[in-house]
């Protein structure tokens, strides 16, 4: 797994407190990791400060996995 | 009780004196505060009273960039935003029949929308905080309305239902939104008016009396202390009994 990838995951088990191997390529952070909106939006405030970069609106809401995250994020570094 | 060591609190209208008041109160029960306003000079001069722990940010409300630059200043100044006070607003009294689109507009833009958007700026510090306290200045005319006041009213209404819903949503990350709506306050604006005003204004005042600012400013330290955790979404009425509600 990548070092994008690490770190992503590390964020997303610290800041909803699931086990690590639920957080699948395909795991929806709302659907499959008990994230409400809220967490959402801390998730990607989460990954702007660690990976210093800018997520907009319109980019966070296609943001839906944890592979989503993983894809962005990677394109955007 | 209420001490606020360690807090940073961001006050507009700090220049007014239910704003001046509010600010002494949080800084006297510890916090760090910045004063913000439009105008430097009674800033500066509340600054200097205060001493240690008071900073002065200037801000024009009726300009968007310049509300935007706010709770970035006043953090870079304080370390974070703690604690937001929406107390500045301005009044453009007309009859309704005679109310202009710029009259409405001025009073909504700099009471409602400056407090949407200060409330906006400091609500990613305060969720990685998990901490937070948001008081929004509210009136009494906000729930009973006023003849002359509709846009004046409308603001402060609309000010109501803002902080209920953004209460809900941030509740769970330990940031409570509530207001506080005085009713007939001593201020220099009230001062300006005659002894057969004021008593007509307060036959509607069961306590008999004008309120002060210092009660203002209490009802917001109590809102802003850790004490207050469990209350949020609410309107603290400090009014002198005018209505109970």
């Amino acid at each position: 797994m990548s070092d994008i990838a690490d770190r992503v995951k590390k964020i997303v088990v610290e800041h909803l407190g699931v086990e690590e191997d639920k957080v699948t390529e395909s795991a929806s952070f709302i659907d499959d990791l008990g994230a409400d909106s809220l967490d959402t939006v801390e998730l990607v405030m989460a990954f702007e400060e660690e990976f210093g970069i800018e997520i907009p609106d319109d980019a966070a809401e296609t943001i839906q996995t944890f592979g989503d995250a993983v894809k962005f994020i990677s394109g955007a570094v | 009780m209420f001490d606020l060591s360690g807090k940073n609190a961001l006050v507009t209208g700090a220049s007014g004196g239910i704003g001046g008041d509010i600010a002494r109160a949080l800084h006297k029960a510890g916090a760090v505060v910045t004063l913000s306003g439009t105008r430097l000079a009674p800033l500066e001069a509340l600054a200097e009273e205060l001493g240690e722990r008071a900073h002065v940010v200037t801000c024009d409300l009726s300009d968007a960039a310049s509300v935007e630059a706010l709770p970035k200043a006043a953090a870079e100044k304080m370390g974070s935003v703690d604690v937001l006070v929406n107390n500045a607003g301005i009044t453009r009294d007309n009859l309704f029949m005679r109310m202009s689109d710029e009259e409405w507009q001025s009073v909504l833009d700099v009471n409602l929308t400056s407090t949407f958007r200060l409330c906006r700026g400091v609500l990613r510090g305060m969720m990685k905080a998990r901490w937070g306290r948001i008081v929004n200045i509210s009136s009494v005319v906000g729930a009973t309305g006023n003849p002359g006041q509709g846009n004046y009213a409308a603001s402060k209404a609309g000010m109501v239902g803002m902080s209920k819903s953004l209460a809900a949503e941030v509740a769970s990350r330990g940031i409570t939104v509530n207001c506080v709506a005085p009713g007939f306050i001593t201020t220099a604006m009230t001062d300006k008016l005659n002894d057969e005003q004021k008593a007509r204004i307060l036959t509607q005042v069961p306590a008999g009396r004008m309120g002060t600012s210092g009660e203002i400013a209490a009802a917001v330290l109590y809102l802003a202390s850790a004490e207050a955790g469990y209350v949020t979404g609410t309107t603290l009425h400090v009014n002198g009994g005018m209505a109970m509600i």
